[in-house]
């Protein structure tokens, strides 16, 4: 059982939350500006990544707002939690990531 | 050797001090027609069958841990094709039969059980999806029929089908070719089979690197050294995004924790697979008399062999209303395994945009089921430079054509 830290409601057990899968991944502007192959790649295409992965994460059962996580995949550690529209920590963008 | 009821009688009488072993364990040789990565059963079937079918036989096998000690181990052995889309039932039923004579094929008893498969409806639409379905199939020529509850009892008078039940019974479908099968004795039997027909398996050797000139394989680096190789397919089931990402190429896979469970063991009490999508459990009773149980994946990826305490909470529940029966069982281990899911719950078995190098993967919860067939086709792709007939639909091409095999209502869980 994960425990999660809601950035507003403090940890809670996992059953709390919904996945949202990875984070950071910008719908297009103009998806009928891109070619088959982009739109496949934004619609499908992930990173899947083993070790440090940033993903949603919903609380369903509680406040009911997303938020972004950072987690260790193959070990489940949490490495930080952060809010829709901050960056991710450590990542040197000054706060300007994508939501 | 060949087995057989004279070699077990000779060898008995030597205190069965005398057999060999089933298989080599080579050292890595400098170069190799083929590399296959994964030791699984799917990657072993790919061997055999390169060695059998196209007479590719300077192929090596290479396993970071030990043979099946992956999904192919980790697995809750159900064996069916009961698929609605046409592509999905004609490569799972090639798999199907292939299993059919697969322990005659490569003298390994790999103890198929064809005890049949139901999948219970539980309410008016499950019955009407499940009756569909059966029509579908049919249609494809493989067997399926419908039950309805007094069948369903009759066939397991354990099974809760009251109408006070928390899940009635309204029927099942039915697939008597369905079974199980003692995953381990696939992986050991085809390994056997590949040995014997002259393939490299190569355990304890992990490939760190895909190395390419100019868009074209030409080998994989491992902890063991470099190996060359003409041509590599990757058959790493749960790390296909890992593997594939060495040589650039980005999947629509998402990878899961599976668990699955097994009681202590009892005496017979359950003959047949019993399947329900829409509480995810299924059950079944191996040769052991362990009740074999498994449940739907994690929500979140994962890699950590370990799934959570909720999921198969909730399944057991399921299973306890369904079999009050089995209420009293202690539950002896429990395990997860790493499960690759594409989105349309359909495996891509295709060539990549980089030449020579092959990707046999996102089988999700559903794999071991296609392993003999999955071999067969891949080998067939790989041999050839082109997909067989049968998988030619599980290209990695339709993410972008939109040609999507949706397999989520035929499989839900117990895939």
């Amino acid at each position: 059982m994960l425990s999660i830290p809601c950035p507003w409601c403090g940890p809670r057990d996992e059953t709390e939350y919904s996945y949202g899968g990875e984070a950071h991944i910008v719908r297009p502007e103009d998806p009928q500006a891109l070619s088959d192959r982009e739109w496949a790649d934004y619609l499908f295409m992930r990173a899947n990544t083993k070790g440090a992965h940033r993903e949603r994460w919903v609380h369903s059962h509680g406040c009911r707002r997303w938020f972004n996580v950072e987690r260790n995949t193959a070990t489940n550690e949490i490495i930080a939690v952060y809010k829709m529209g901050e960056s991710p920590p450590g990542d040197g963008t000054g706060g300007d990531g994508a939501p | 050797m060949k087995y057989s009821i004279f070699s077990l009688v000779r060898n008995a009488l030597g205190y069965h001090e005398g057999w060999p072993r089933a298989w080599r364990s080579p050292d890595p040789k400098p170069e190799y027609d083929v590399v296959i990565v994964g030791g699984g059963g799917h990657g072993l079937a790919t061997a055999y069958y390169l060695a059998k079918e196209h007479g590719i036989t300077n192929v090596a096998v290479l396993e970071k841990g030990w043979l099946g000690g992956g999904n192919t181990g980790r697995n809750t052995t159900i064996i069916r094709s009961n698929y609605l889309w046409d592509e999905s039932a004609h490569l799972y039923e090639h798999s199907l039969k292939l299993y059919e004579g697969l322990s005659q094929d490569i003298n390994y008893n790999i103890m198929l059980s064809q005890r049949g498969v139901l999948n219970l409806a539980h309410n008016l639409h499950d019955l009407r999806e499940l009756s569909r379905r059966v029509n579908a199939i049919r249609l494809n020529g493989i067997d399926s029929e419908i039950l309805d509850t007094a069948q369903v009892k009759a066939m397991v008078p354990i099974l809760n089908a009251s109408q006070q039940s928390r899940y009635p019974v309204l029927g099942a479908s039915l697939q008597k070719r369905g079974g199980v099968a003692r995953h381990d004795a696939v992986a050991w039997g085809l390994a056997r089979a590949a040995d014997a027909r002259g393939v490299d398996i190569i355990q304890q050797c992990e490939v760190t690197g895909i190395v390419r000139d100019g868009g074209k394989v030409t080998g994989v680096e491992t902890t063991r050294g470099l190996i060359r190789a003409g041509k590599v397919g990757i058959v790493t089931a749960g790390h296909t995004s890992v593997l594939a990402a060495m040589a650039g190429i980005r999947l629509p896979i998402e990878s899961h924790p599976l668990q699955a469970l097994v009681s202590e063991p009892i005496k017979p009490v359950l003959h047949t697979v019993v399947m329900s999508n829409a509480v995810h459990a299924y059950v079944s009773q191996s040769d052991r008399g362990e009740l074999v149980m498994g449940a739907g994946i994690d929500g979140y990826n994962g890699y950590s062999q370990r799934g959570s305490i909720p999921v198969i909470e909730h399944m057991l529940a399921s299973i306890v209303e369904l079999f009050p029966i089995f209420s009293r069982l202690r539950m002896m281990r429990q395990w997860g395994g790493i499960v690759d899911t594409c989105p349309d719950a359909s495996p891509i078995i295709s060539k990549t945009p980089v030449d020579g190098l092959y990707i046999n993967g996102g089988w999700g919860t559903g794999g071991f089921k296609a392993t003999p067939g999955s071999g067969w086709v891949f080998a067939h792709t790989i041999a050839q430079d082109r997909p067989h007939a049968l998988n030619a639909a599980f290209n990695l091409d339709r993410f972008t054509s939109g040609a999507l095999v949706d397999e989520h209502g035929a499989a839900a869980v117990a895939h």
